[in-house]
């Protein structure tokens, strides 16, 4: 019964219901705040997958990652408030920006290995919060970024509007989603995936370490500059605090809590906890009481997170149920023995 | 096929590998035993390139390999093992192995964007020979189990399919057998002998005597970084001074 459930929820139609029930939700939503929080956790969800890639898939863990989402925000800001761009242009200056200092950061960085390489990050985060905070001239400082422009609308689409702004964050979280997928299934995900089992193994296997090490971070600050450059055009003001290393933690929270490495992982980590964290808002600081033991329940009971539990025990159902792998089984049984036989007549 | 001249590695102070000289033929099967500690393992990974020797020559094929980094290394066809090999855990045996064929592709993050004819072909011909590899192996009937769910054993011919799916000319294996049952270990020996048969040449570093002086055409002997003897089985486990280094120079005076 359950595994019917379950085989029903990786029907491959599911995904459509999934984005059906996403571009409803603007009709479903019981007002505009509602909406307003859902298009913050497809935001997150963005900077969660590229999360995802440098540490889910490539195994670096990088806690800078929060660092070029307030990157990406504040290049938005700056762009459009003090040099008078459009939203658009800025956007593109974002990715520019946020995927050459990934490429800077990454380049240094990625030379450290394992604990050594996250402490790196840990602090080249806290240096561009710093950067972010006390950086006057460039940053405005502590008073943050106001006057960000909009996205730019068409016709009668409006993205000063909450519902469009939603619609247009949509677009952007299936883009990431598609292309994530295309990355995971592709070689080039299975080299991030070699890397992540061991740096010895894969080069021992001919990958070029430092170069797909550096591609998966500079894929990850991009998704990152994306987020942040979205969350400025949506938020429409910046400060200091966007770039606190608390973001860091929160979305590999998101992360662990979804599934790490996993395509789903992200969006139902994030999405569920951001609303968990609304509905516990009344609260306040004492959620942490909650989240805490919950979090440490998780980890211990699934370490998969959501995503990669679910997957893992669908897997071994099919297996013992002997789905898909009767066939193989008869065959390679002849195969092997027809093999050894061969062997011992030579 | 391998030869290695006046090999040397000092890690500080230490001679890891000291002055090593040897050749290895062309399908064969080269065995290297010693001591724990006596640099085995190092060896070999001064031969991937993983670690870059402090003087000596490396030459495979008659190509000097030296200074070569891993990654080229192992696109001249050098394939490995190692003691513990890590893989996914919870993906299959066979999306495990696809990527051991990576190093013979080129398709970048642009494929991956416009999915382009490369990279579909060189996908399918990865698939393909990761097929190759785990029928080579005798496990295709584990294909779509979890690593999790595999045994030691099968865990060790994956490991060796692995290397195998990188289209190697020479497969560098440490301690195959290590941590598997005497049945098993037979099975892995004539796997290593089904390679050599197929035109590979097979290295290994293992402890296992019976092992070794039942498959091995040549051995190597290394006790504190240095070549202590090398020969045929016959000839290294007559040497004395082989037998001194694995039995303390007692054993005379006890015999």
């Amino acid at each position: 019964m359950m595994f019917k459930l379950g085989a029903l929820i990786m029907h491959p139609a599911s995904k459509y219901v999934l984005l059906a029930l996403a571009l409803l939700f603007p009709a479903m939503a019981a007002n505009e705040y509602q909406i307003y929080v859902m298009a913050t956790a497809f935001i997150w969800a963005i900077a969660v997958y590229g999360f995802n890639v440098i540490t889910g898939y490539c195994g670096q863990l990088n806690l800078a990652h929060g660092g070029f989402f307030a990157i990406g925000a504040y290049a938005v800001a700056l762009l459009t408030a003090d040099y008078g761009w459009n939203f658009w242009p800025a956007f593109i200056g974002a990715l520019v920006v946020t995927g050459v200092l990934g490429l800077l950061v990454g380049a240094v960085s990625l030379r450290l290995k394992e604990h050594y390489f996250a402490i790196f990050t840990l602090c080249v985060g806290f240096i561009i919060y710093l950067l972010l905070d006390k950086w006057e001239e460039l940053t405005h400082g502590a008073l943050g970024v106001r006057n960000i422009a909009a996205p730019d609308g068409f016709g009668l689409v409006n993205f000063r509007e909450t519902i469009p702004v939603y619609y247009l964050i949509l677009f952007f979280l299936v883009f990431i989603i598609w292309f994530t997928s295309r990355i995971q299934k592709s070689l080039l995900g299975r080299t991030f995936i070699a890397i992540r089992n061991g740096d010895d193994l894969a080069q021992s296997l001919g990958i070029n370490l430092m170069r797909n090490k550096i591609l998966a971070f500079v894929v990850s600050t991009v998704y990152a500059g994306l987020a942040g450059a979205l969350y400025a055009g949506m938020i429409r003001f910046v400060g200091p605090e966007d770039g606190n290393i608390l973001h860091t933690f929160n979305m590999i929270m998101y992360m662990l809590v979804g599934g790490i490495g996993t395509l789903f992982g992200p969006l139902l980590g994030t999405v569920g906890i951001v609303w968990i964290t609304q509905s516990l808002q009344f609260l306040e600081e004492y959620r942490m009481i909650i989240f805490g033991p919950l979090l440490v329940i998780l980890v211990i009971f699934f370490p998969l997170g959501i995503a990669g539990s679910f997957l893992t025990w669908m897997h071994r159902k099919a297996q013992a149920l002997g789905l898909g792998s009767k066939k193989p089984q008869k065959e390679s049984k002849v195969k092997t023995t027809a093999g050894r036989e061969a062997e011992n007549n030579a | 096929m391998l030869k290695v001249e006046h090999l040397t590695k000092m890690f500080g102070g230490l001679a890891a590998v000291n002055d090593v000289s040897v050749e290895f033929g062309a399908n064969q099967i080269n065995a290297i035993i010693g001591p724990n500690g006596a640099g085995k393992s190092t060896f070999f990974n001064l031969i991937s390139g993983v670690h870059q020797p402090t003087s000596g020559r490396i030459l495979l094929e008659g190509k000097d390999v030296t200074t070569m980094r891993c990654d080229h290394v192992a696109k001249l066809g050098v394939g490995r093992t190692f003691q513990t090999t890590n893989l996914f855990e919870t993906a299959t045996v066979l999306d495990n192995l696809i990527v051991g064929y990576r190093l013979r592709t080129n398709s970048g993050l642009w494929d991956v964007l416009i999915n382009s004819k490369r990279l579909q072909a060189e996908e399918k011909a990865a698939r393909e020979k990761a097929r190759e590899a785990l029928d080579f192996v005798g496990l295709t009937y584990a294909e779509n189990r979890y690593i999790a769910d595999c045994t030691q054993e099968e865990r060790k011919r994956v490991a060796f399919a692995l290397a195998l799916a990188t289209q190697p000319k020479i497969v560098l294996l440490d301690e195959p057998a290590a941590g598997v049952n005497p049945e098993e270990t037979e099975g892995l020996a004539d796997l290593m002998k089904k390679m050599v048969k197929h035109g590979l040449t097979v290295c290994l570093i293992e402890h296992k005597m019976d092992m070794i002086m039942g498959i091995a055409d040549k051995i190597m002997v290394l006790d504190h970084g240095e070549k202590i003897a090398e020969g045929t089985p016959e000839e290294v486990k007559n040497n004395p001074v082989v037998i001194e280094a694995y039995l303390g120079s007692d054993h005379d005076a006890a015999a």
